[in-house]
């Protein structure tokens, strides 16, 4: 008895948090739109059995008829992955020279990049739009040295988009890798070396693999968020940025259309279903394999 | 645990208590002077919550999603039609507006259009929808005799084209946009014909790759630094970068200009939720609005005209004298005013822009 109670509190707690909200979503992408409060219909006070009936898959449909979407779904992955990429790039070294600082320094460090999390990512992000405008600090110190003449567009462009994403979720990338090089045995690589690879060739044959969980678990806590991201392609990028975040907040509060909304959500949620069941069993691999 | 519900309920009463103290009004953003609130707070004793918004579909979405826990709002026109009907709003209680005559009626006459009888709303400000300008900065690319007061300056692609590398701004309206659009064409921008509304697509998409934002607040800041050399917006907020420009002193010269082919005219009226918590604050905070030297203190600060006929006395002539704001008989008779779609239409129309903006 006491074992099933246990049992049911995260079932519980799945089904209050996500599949109640989910079947909401579901059932307002199925209604029709229209000019009342709430702005769809039908609804609950209609009785749920004329309610039932007069759902449909209309608009599905119409995600499909109108090529938006599909457009916007690929480029908010194209994004999603280019930045992903990116910030494992800079994340990486970063991590490794955590993990390779004297053991004093370690907290230290980790302090400093978990740090930027104590204020809001709202304002981290907006400091950006000063950083990167026209008249920002960046062209004026460009400006200043000579670099350049003309003040950089960086603002308003998918660039700054890619610039808030990296630097956003970077923290989210060092973190897993810094921890899986952290356990990383330092006579492993001393035994390459010494049967003669090369530093670089060690580095790719026995670092990269043994931190390669690491660098799953980084990307996809990277990119999972950026697929779906609105705050940074809103205050960062322009008008030809196209990120299914952003056709979302559109459908919602400017086209006031909750259906297709919901709908645009609920395909959203079905793309992020894969990388998120790939990360659940990568994570589930490891923990086998360490036991 | 007992002392513990106790509290609680002592929690749940204060709370109830502040409620009816309290006034939230949801207003646009640079929209008023503020020290118009804390006078409202020391005249009435109540405590007043004030928080904007920088588009009317924002606003549409809260109302419709319904308690949204605001007093008052600030919808406009065609938008205050819509809502209406949807049943978003309660009916003025009269005996509270004491204030109520110093309206003026040729502003009622034509917000009558909105709300018959104007039974749900009294009306805040006016304006036009404009050009606003970078004077020195469109000069020197386009030349002495730039079209600053013409449409051809922000639907050109050939002048837009070169205006692009200073930044051009347009505002996030379809309604807005759409018919100026079709006014550039010679069409009628009230139209409601989905043939002549396809129209107004080429002409915006001719242009949108110059366009580096659509926003409907952004470009007050971005005019006045210089960022940006020319917006297409609403005409106090130009009038407010101008003045910004000047304040800051940095060589920047804004200048607003209604376009000559015809401007939009619209109305933002001020009205309750039908779920109003405090429905009686809300009627005193209208109040206080429709108090002739009040309203004149917020046009005097965001250079919008009003609908108070009583205010006019206390505006000073940067505002009344000036066409701009206070349009003469013959810039009246070159605005035109909208109406709202049909919802078969409004999704065409938003479709319509989400292409537009995106670009596919």
């Amino acid at each position: 008895m006491r074992r099933a109670v246990l049992i049911s509190v995260p079932y519980v707690w799945l089904l209050a948090l996500f599949l109640i909200p989910f079947a909401v979503v579901f059932k307002i992408s199925l209604s029709d739109i229209a000019l009342a409060i709430p702005p769809y219909t039908p609804t609950a006070k209609d009785g749920i059995w004329t309610m039932l009936t007069q759902l449909d898959f209309e608009n599905f449909v119409f995600l499909t008829e109108d090529d938006l979407y599909w457009k916007a779904y690929v480029s908010s992955l194209r994004i999603a992955v280019i930045s992903t990429i990116l910030t494992l790039i800079v994340g990486y070294p970063m991590a490794y020279a955590m993990a390779r600082a004297p053991s004093e320094w370690r907290p230290t460090l980790l302090m400093l990049v978990i740090l930027p999390f104590w204020t809001s990512f709202l304002i981290r992000v907006y400091a950006w739009v000063g950083i990167l405008s026209g008249e920002g600090f960046l062209n004026q110190f460009l400006l200043w040295t000579g670099v350049i003449s003309d003040p950089l567009t960086i603002l308003n462009t998918n660039t700054a988009v890619y610039i808030g994403i990296v630097y956003t979720y970077l923290p989210f990338m060092i973190l897993p890798i810094y921890s899986a090089l952290d356990r990383l045995d330092g006579s492993l690589i001393e035994a390459a070396e010494d049967l003669g690879c090369s530093r670089i060739k060690a580095f790719w044959l026995i670092t990269i693999p043994l931190s390669k969980n690491g660098i799953i678990a980084g990307c996809f806590l990277v990119f999972i968020p950026a697929l779906g991201e609105f705050v940074i392609p809103s205050l960062l990028g322009g008008s030809g940025t196209l990120m299914i975040g952003k056709v979302l907040f559109e459908e919602f509060f400017s086209n006031r259309d909750w259906p297709v909304a919901s709908a645009v959500a609920v395909i959203l949620l079905l793309i992020l279903i894969i990388p998120i069941v790939l990360f659940q069993r990568n994570e589930q691999r490891q923990a086998e394999a360490e036991q | 645990m007992k002392k513990m519900m106790l509290s609680t309920a002592a929690i749940v009463a204060l709370t109830g208590a502040a409620m009816a103290d309290e006034v939230r009004v949801y207003n646009w953003s640079d929209y008023i002077d503020e020290e118009l609130l804390t006078k409202f707070e020391e005249e009435t004793g109540l405590k007043l919550i004030y928080d904007v918004f920088d588009s009317n579909e924002v606003l549409e979405t809260k109302m419709l999603a319904g308690s949204s826990g605001y007093d008052v709002v600030v919808p406009s026109g065609t938008f205050l039609q819509r809502q209406i009907s949807a049943g978003a709003f309660q009916k003025l209680d009269t005996s509270k507006l004491s204030n109520a005559e110093n309206l003026w009626d040729v502003v009622e006459a034509r917000t009558a259009q909105y709300d018959p009888g104007n039974e749900y709303s009294i009306n805040y400000m006016w304006g036009t929808t404009g050009i606003g300008v970078n004077v020195g900065k469109v000069q020197e690319i386009l030349g002495e005799d730039a079209p600053m007061g013409s449409l051809d300056l922000i639907f050109d692609p050939a002048n837009m084209e070169k205006l692009q590398a200073c930044g051009v701004h347009f505002l996030d309206a379809p309604t807005e946009m759409i018919p100026a659009a079709l006014k550039y064409i010679g069409e009628d921008p009230d139209s409601h014909d989905p043939d002549v509304l396809a129209k107004a697509e080429p002409i915006l998409t001719a242009v949108r790759p110059y366009v580096q934002k659509f926003h409907n607040s952004e470009y007050i800041n971005a005019l006045a630094n210089g960022d940006i050399c020319v917006a297409f917006g609403w005409s106090g907020d130009i009038l407010q970068a101008r003045d910004r420009a000047a304040e800051a002193e940095n060589g920047v010269e804004v200048a607003y200009n209604a376009p000559s082919e015809g401007a939009l005219m619209w109305f933002d009226q001020m009205a309750i939720p039908v779920d109003a918590p405090n429905p009686e604050g809300a009627h005193k905070f209208l109040n206080f609005i429709l108090d002739a030297q009040n309203m004149a203190q917020a046009s005097n600060y965001v250079y919008y005209a009003n609908g108070n006929l009583a205010s006019q006395e206390f505006l000073v002539e940067d505002v009344i004298g000036d066409p701009a704001i206070y349009p003469d008989a013959a810039t009246l008779e070159n605005l035109y005013t909208t109406t709202p779609y049909p919802a078969r239409v409004q999704r065409t129309v938003t479709r319509m822009w989400t292409k537009v903006k995106s670009g596919t």
